[in-house]
Formats: C-alpha cells, structure tokens, sequence
C-alpha cells in the first residue's frame, strides 16, 4: 500500500478543517456562479458602474481575485488556530 | 521579421539558461533516491513551494496567452485569468491537505491509496499523460514564438531547445531543481511584470504611440452610379475587389508594382489600407506585397478617442490604476480583425473602432449578450469555459505532484495560500499588460502571444530583454513541471506498479529519466506540429481534459464513502473520451482541419459541461454496481 513520501504526524483536526474548507469553497461557488449568470442573463449590466466609476465587470472580476486571497488567510488561520488546539490537547490528554 | 533582433536580449537570454543549467548541476549530485526525484525529498519549504507553485502555474498561457487574449479581445481574455485562479480556492479548501496525506509521488499514488487497484494505476497514469501531453503542447508552441522575436530564430529551433534544456534539467535531477528554477522564475516573473505594469500608468494613454507608427493610407473612392471606377490618388489602381460573408469588401490596389490591400467603408466613400499576408502561386509569402524582412508589415494597435476627466485629449500623462481603466472605458480603441480572402489567398486584418465600454465587459469574443448576437450554444461555450477553468487546476497533475515536495499537511495548505496570492496579483496585472499592449502600437495581428514582450519592448530593449528571457524561463519551468509528472506516471505507476516490476530505488530513478527523455522528445514533435495554435486556447482544452478525467474522481474519493475502484477507472476512462472526442469534433478544431466551422457536428468549443457532468455519473453509476469490491478497501487511511 502506498503512504506519504515522508512520515505524517497524526492530524487531530483533520475533520474540522474539511468541513470549514466545503463550507469556504461553497460560499466562494456562489459568488463566482453569481459572476457567470449575470454574464448570461444581463450582461449589460456589467456596464453599471459601481465605486470609483468602475464597472461591475472590473469590481467583480477583481473582486473575486481578492475574495480568494482574502479567504485563503482566513482559513489558514482558522485552521492553524485548530491544529494548535487539538493536536495539542491530544498529546497532553496521551498517558 | 517586424521586431529586431537584440543583442542584449540574447545575452541576458543565454544568462538565464546558464543560471538554470548550473542549478541543475547543483541538484544533481543530491538527487539519488526515488524520493528526491519525484518529489524532492518532501523537504522544501512552503514559502519556495508556494512561489514554485505560481511559477508553475503561471505557464505560457498566462504570461503569454492571456495578455495576448486581452490585447486582442479584451475582458474576455481577463475571464481566463479569474477562472484560472479561481481554481486555486478548490485546490486550497477541497484538495490540498487530503491529497497530502494521501499520496506518497504522483496523483495516482493518492487516487490508489484505499484501494491498491490495477484499474486505477492504468487509467490515472494514462489521465496524467494525455493532459499533460495536452498543456505540454502550447507551452511548446508559446516557446516557439518566443525565440522567433528573441534570437532570431525559427519557431521550430525555439522548440527543439526548449525541448533539449528541459530533458536535460529534468533527467539530471528532477523535482528538486525543478522546484528551484520554477521558484526564481515565478519569483521574477511577478516582479518584472510589476515594474511592466508601473512603466504602463506612467506612460498613461496617447493617442499617437510613437513615431515609428505609421498611419494607415485613406483613399477617396471615384464612384459612378453604383460602380467603383478608381480612388482620387493617381499612384493607385484598383486591381481586384472581393466581397466576404456578402458584407465586407476588400480590394487590391497596385502602386508601383506592389500589391496594397484595402477595405471599402460602409457608404462606399473611402478606402482603408489594411494588413495583408498573401501566399503567391510559386508559394512565397508576402507581407503588405513585399517580403516580411522589408517591414511594411508592421505593429498595430492604437486609440482614436481619449476622453479624460469629461474633456477630449491627444494624451493623459501618468494615470493610477483606477484612473487608467475609467479613462479606457471613455475612450475608442482600435483593434484589428482577421478574415480570409480564399479566393486570393489572401489573409486581410482591417481597423475595427472598439468602444472602451465594450472592451472593459465580457462578449467580443465569447458572446453572451444577445445584442451581439449570442445563442444559446455561445451562451453554453461561456458557462463550459468558466467550468473547466474552475475545475480544472485542481486536477492538473503537475500541479498536484507539488503537494509532495512539502513536509506536512500545514505546510501543503500554507504553499497554496501563498500561490493563491502571489498568482492573484500577477492576474490583477494582466488586465492592466493586455490592455496597455492594446493601445501602444505593439501587436503583431499574426502573434497574438507576443503582446506582453512586445509592449515591454515599447518601453525598453533591456526590459524586453529581461521579459522575454523571463517567459522563455516560464516556459522551461512549465515543461519541466509536466515532464516529471509525465516520468512519474510512466516510470512510478505503470511500469513499477501496474506492471509490477519491482524496481529498486535508483532503478526507479533510472526509468523515470528514460521516460523523461522520452515524453520531452514527443513534446518537441507536438510542439512543431502544432506550429499557429492559439496558446491559450490550448490550455484551456487541458483545463477541461483534467477537470473531467481527474476531478470526478478525486472529490468522489475524498467525500463518497461508496466511491469503489471501478467507479474511478471508469469514471476516468469517461472524462478523457468525452473531453478528447468533443474537442476533436469542436468548431475551432473543424478550422485547424481547415474545414467549415459550421460543419462541426459539436457546437461547442469547450467541452466541460458536458464531459465532467458525464464523468460524474459514470462514477456513479458504476461505483453502485460494484459495492462488492469495497469489502478490501482499506479503512481509516486518513491517519495512517
């Protein structure tokens, strides 16, 4: 059977983590399915200006760029924050 | 040849490839194991790793594809650069940590880890090698481009020393100097084409580019009755006049023994010079009626209007990001079209006024507005490509192989975070190159993917210089990134797993650099071959390729505890026919057949809306007729 090129540490907060990552990937599906159907339905409402006389189609498409990277530190946070908590609490509570 | 060529470009060029052949050599001598072969070690930090990812990823199609694309059609182009990166947030929220803990070199090692199955070990190595096989093609072709302008050379020698330096990289040591040469070049990559980006707003817009840009010739047509009888300037005589589609009409002029092409406007009162390229009965090409070295062809793109803070300007000196996009949208931009002339044989690209509001929304190349004449088949194409784009990083073997050059779970998910970032500000960039090529009189009509090199050369030789040896250095990053996950799942999971034989560790090292020499010989073919294909429009094929063949499969694995072995292997085996067989019989491959794209019994280019959703079911299905085989799965190997 095949492992890891290297050994892994036994990662407590495995579950945890993934369920913050289906429920951050879901949310971001949204806001990017919401880019493609005004694409179809209206597209000319990407013409509407939004702020800083920008169009919708420039707010949004930057937008989701910087929701990513935005929401790649959050969960990164939120997880390390996890992995402390429950790989630590597991090692002291081993007799 | 419209670009010079410069001898600082080849120093700084031959400079580059020196600096990463020596990081070759450095590596080498440290590369024994199987492990640091295919996945250095499993030791490199996740902050080179994360850079190392974005050099990866930022492929030709990125540097070279999308500027090109948006230079040429505008915001349509910069929808490849936010489904490209969009992408990552799966990798980063769905794949990432689990596919750590899962693998061990190659993608297959991971979608094999519960089931140890010969149906998987076949079809995901043969997944890997047709998609990479497929992004290895552009990248290939984009390096051919690339040394055309750069050393002067033909696009076939472009190819064949990518081709020969990447084999060599490679086979000498693998993963690790692989990760290092895409590191520095990710890592200069966004850093010159910041300083790219800055030369842009300071140079603001203008609407005369430079003295070396020549306006196009205006004739006054002579007309009598309904007959075009001649033009008001006595050095030109009408020729032949040839009408396209029964709407445009193009004519040829004679003026002293050369043949000019142009394009009669609308109410018949004037003609516009166009570009032409005209293949003779003997077989010679000529460029504007000459040969290309006499440079009538010549570089395009330009503004007509500027408006600027309510005001129309010739120029706006220095403009800040936002300035720049808004001041854009006011104003008039003039791009150029293609359109075959067959009976002449004759290629034409005329002057086509584009409003700055039209060039800053999606549609002139992807039509989803009804306005411009979508359907529901071009509305289809749309929501396919932002699919694929989506779907399809995360199931990229070369990208996923990088997974294992990290030592941990933290650390696969923190080299991620810093992809997604460093990748996430080099898009943002590339509206502001694309754009900025659109209007500086830079385009070559024939090249789109040199747009990005070509508008640093607008504003120096040396950053052209140091630019071009960059995406040259992308290139050879890219295909070193593919070939070694080519290698893996040729030496790793077909020959030593699927065929069971039982290599030892310098063995496996043996067989995965004879398979590199070998994958890196048919890249050099393909990329000869495939010689005029649009880069990125290639790479978005290997987009959707990944997304059906490996996506269904790895998220099904990860979140399906009925996922059996079969349901994989057919499930892969669904993805790669239905993408490959909808690609081959797609409009824009009927017009590389050099057929009618109207006769393309697939009306859509892109292939992913249907091929991922037909993946998926297959994974169903099969998977729920075959529950038997899970009885041996092997449990709880999320910790093992």
């Amino acid at each position: 059977m095949h492992g890891p090129a290297i050994k892994l540490e036994t990662d407590h907060a495995a579950d945890k983590k993934s369920r913050l990552g289906i429920i951050l990937f879901i949310f971001y599906i949204l806001v990017y399915s919401g880019f493609v159907v005004i694409g179809l339905a209206d597209p000319e409402l990407m013409r509407v200006h939004i702020i800083g006389k920008q169009n919708l189609a420039i707010v949004y498409g930057f937008g989701l760029i910087i929701l990513a990277i935005i929401m790649g530190f959050i969960y990164n946070a939120i997880c390390t924050g996890m992995e402390n908590r429950m790989n630590n609490k597991y090692r002291e509570d081993k007799p | 040849m419209i670009y010079d060529v410069s001898i600082w470009a080849i120093i700084i060029f031959i400079a580059f490839v020196a600096m990463v052949l020596g990081l070759s050599f450095y590596f080498a001598r440290k590369t024994k194991s199987a492990s640091g072969y295919y996945a250095a070690g499993g030791q490199i930090h996740w902050g080179v790793n994360g850079i190392a990812f974005a050099g990866d990823y930022l492929s030709a199609a990125s540097f070279l594809g999308i500027c090109g694309m948006i230079a040429f059609s505008g915001y349509d182009g910069f929808l490849y650069s936010i489904g490209y990166l969009a992408g990552w947030v799966v990798a980063l929220f769905i794949v990432a940590e689990p596919l750590k803990r899962l693998g061990k070199f190659t993608f297959t090692d991971a979608l094999d880890a519960r089931f140890n199955s010969k149906a998987i070990k076949l079809t995901a190595s043969i997944s890997t090698l047709v998609v990479s096989l497929f992004y290895l093609i552009p990248q290939m072709v984009g390096a051919g481009d690339l040394v055309v302008p750069l050393l002067g050379l033909p696009h076939w020698a472009g190819v064949v020393i990518v081709g020969s330096i990447v084999i060599f990289i490679v086979a000498t040591a693998g993963m690790t100097s692989t990760t290092y040469v895409q590191f520095i070049k990710g890592a200069l990559l966004i850093i010159f084409s910041t300083i790219l980006t800055f030369y842009i707003f300071k140079n603001g817009l203008n609407l005369n580019p430079g003295e070396h840009y020549k306006e196009f010739t205006r004739l006054e047509t002579i007309v009598e009755g309904n007959t075009i009888e001649g033009v008001t300037d006595p050095a030109y005589r009408i020729e032949d006049s040839y009408t396209v589609n029964n709407f445009h009409t193009f004519m040829k002029l004679d003026k002293e023994g050369i043949a000019h092409w142009f394009k009669l406007n609308d109410d018949s009162t004037y003609l516009e010079e166009v570009l032409s390229a005209s293949i003779q009965a003997d077989g010679t090409k000529l460029y504007n009626g000459a040969p290309k070295s006499e440079g009538r062809f010549r570089q395009v793109g330009h503004l007509t209007k500027i408006e600027f803070d309510g005001e129309e300007v010739d120029e706006t000196g220095p403009l800040g990001p936002f300035k720049f996009l808004s001041t854009l949208e006011n104003s008039e931009i003039v791009r150029f079209k293609k359109m075959e002339i067959k009976e002449a044989n004759t290629t034409v690209w005329f002057q086509t006024p584009t409003s700055g509001k039209d060039m800053l929304i999606p549609g002139l190349l992807y039509k989803i507005s009804t306005r411009a004449g979508a359907t529901f088949w071009t509305k289809l194409n749309f929501v396919s490509l932002m699919l694929a784009l989506f779907f399809g990083t995360s199931a990229l073997p070369h990208i996923l192989i990088r997974y294992y050059t990290v030592p941990s779970q933290r650390a696969a998910r923190k080299s991620t975070i810093v992809a997604i970032a460093a990748i996430g500000f080099f898009y943002m960039l590339t509206l502001y190159m694309g754009l900025g090529a659109s209007v500086n009189g830079v385009l070559d009509v024939e090249s789109s993917n040199m747009s990005g090199p070509l508008l640093a050369k607008y504003f120096g030789v040396g950053l052209f210089s140091i630019i071009s040896a960059i995406a040259f250095a992308t290139v050879l990053g890219t295909v070193s990134g593919l070939i070694v996950a080519s290698s893996g799942a040729i030496a790793h999971d077909f020959l030593d797993k699927f065929l069971n034989m039982k290599m030892d560790d310098r063995k496996k090292v043996k067989a995965g650099k004879l398979a590199a020499f070998c994958v890196g010989i048919f890249a050099i073919i393909l990329g000869i071959l495939f010689k005029g294909m649009n880069v990125s429009f290639l790479v978005g094929l290997a987009f959707s390729v990944a997304a059906s063949a490996n996506l269904p499969s790895i998220l099904f694995l990860l979140f399906w505890d009925k996922t059996t072995a079969r349901g994989i292997a057919w499930s892969i085996v669904t993805g790669i026919l239905a993408s490959v067989i909808i690609i081959l019989l797609s409009p824009t491959m009927f017009e590389q057949y050099g057929l009618d794209r109207n006769l393309a019994p697939v009306p859509l280019d892109n292939p992913g809306i249907i091929s991922i959703p037909l993946a998926v079911i297959v994974l169903i299905i099969a998977s729920l007729l075959t529950q038997k085989d899970n009885v041996n799965k092997v449990e709880n190997y999320h910790n093992d």
